[in-house]
């Protein structure tokens, strides 16, 4: 073999080899995934510790560029006051982007109601958010097949591919997502799926204070957290849909849905 | 058959044959369903890693990830704070979002307001709440038009230090 016709196979060898390789790690997301194919994100909620600060909503705002002026978003926190002669109330001003700083009650459309401080009964706050169901109702109905779970337990959407009908914010029994008014596309949280998968805390997790929002991989029954959901008492929201949420809760009460 | 049979036969074809090759160029190649099957998990795969790709603004300030990166350069502060009341609020929850300080930005934009501080110190009559036991104040009284950093310090917000 000449030493020109050695050099020009030898770099059709290299240049075969080397693209192949590159184009499976940029193009082939199934290589990613099977590095983790046993997470499965889980997300856990104790009311006894939300104070309704609303610092996880300010922080989700930010981190996931959702505006602040628009009455949509992806986490927020509900009051819920009931009163001794057996009235209850439930408000969210603005999702508690700015926490709750007035004791009346939004009824909506610029109503308040003012309760007497001697009438109130119990009354305490519940952090919201998308639960990434198991069966999800929303990645049902979606046309194109732009929303979707992934093999790690989140339910993204596909922005490139949505084309904004909104059948899965109807079909979402918990109200978790809305139509993004800049990016004219049906958003929803994504459990910071580009900080969780890189060893991060979500924006939500990392800003409550008290402790009140907690993130584990639910199949490492070593993960703290998920000893709790596994060995205290804690619940759903809508069990009879069938829906299987991902969001786990301490202490929920019965009016809240 | 019929020639008219024949006709209508061959434009119902070449819809189905048009659609199919349309469809070839138009869906990407990478549409398919997961490990969760065709009805919760038919799509593009290349989309997970364009979510993955969004851009970070919060850096992890815990409390423990507040000791190992604010630490470095403002060990001062991060002492007497992790020691204190205010020890368990993420620094970037007043300071704001900090990835790529100091960086950038260099000089991160402290949030001093009234309304931060009441997101916990407003009094709430809600004695069954853990906001209870957080001291608070009624804004509409409490030297209204004044800032709350004026007189307490948020570092170490104890009432017999200041």
């Amino acid at each position: 073999m000449e030493r020109r016709d050695f050099l020009k196979k030898s770099i059709i060898v290299v240049a075969g080899a080397s693209v192949p390789l590159s184009a499976l790690e940029l193009v082939d997301p199934k290589e990613v995934l099977a590095a983790n194919p046993d997470i499965h994100w889980a997300f856990l909620l104790d009311t006894h510790k939300c104070v309704g600060c609303g610092f996880c909503v300010k922080a989700c705002k930010t981190e996931n560029d959702i505006p602040f002026n628009a009455k949509v978003t992806r986490t927020w926190v509900e009051r819920y006051v009931y009163t001794k002669d057996d009235r209850r109330y439930i408000d969210s001003p603005n999702g508690a982007q700015d926490g709750y700083t007035e004791s009346r009650i939004d009824l909506g459309q610029g109503n308040f109601k003012e309760i007497d401080p001697e009438n109130v009964g119990k009354a305490f706050f519940v952090p919201k958010l998308c639960n990434h169901c198991e069966t999800p109702p929303c990645t049902q109905v979606c046309p194109v097949g732009a929303t979707y779970k992934t093999d790690d337990g989140v339910v993204l959407v596909d922005r490139t591919w949505c084309i904004g009908c909104g059948y899965c914010i109807m079909a979402c029994p918990y109200g978790a997502r809305f139509f993004h008014p800049v990016e004219k596309v049906a958003d929803k949280c994504t459990f910071c799926y580009h900080r969780i998968t890189k060893g991060m805390e979500t924006a939500c997790v990392n800003a409550c204070p008290f402790g009140a929002r907690k993130m584990c991989n639910i199949n490492d029954i070593n993960d703290p957290v998920t000893q709790i959901i596994m060995n205290q008492r804690v619940g759903v929201l809508k069990d009879e849909f069938g829906t299987k949420p991902q969001a786990f809760y301490i202490g929920l009460a019965q009016e809240v849905r | 058959m019929k020639s008219h049979v024949w006709r209508t036969l061959f434009v119902v074809i070449l819809l189905v044959v048009g659609i199919m090759v349309f469809r070839l160029f138009y869906v990407p190649s990478d549409f398919g369903s997961g490990k969760r099957g065709f009805m919760y998990s038919y799509h593009r795969f290349s989309n997970e890693g364009e979510w993955k790709a969004q851009p970070i603004k919060y850096r992890d300030t815990g409390k423990q990830k507040m000791h190992e990166y604010c630490g470095e350069c403002h060990d001062d502060v991060v002492e007497v704070r992790t020691e204190d009341l205010h020890g368990t609020i993420a620094c970037e929850n007043c300071h704001g979002p900090a990835f790529d300080h100091p960086e950038d930005p260099e000089e991160l934009v402290i949030d001093r307001s009234r309304a931060l501080c009441l997101r916990c110190h407003t009094d709430l009559p809600y004695t069954t709440s853990e906001r209870h036991r957080i001291p608070g104040i009624d804004p509409k009284e409490h030297n209204v038009d004044e800032m709350c950093v004026d007189c307490h310090d948020p570092h170490n917000p104890r009432l017999e230090d200041m």
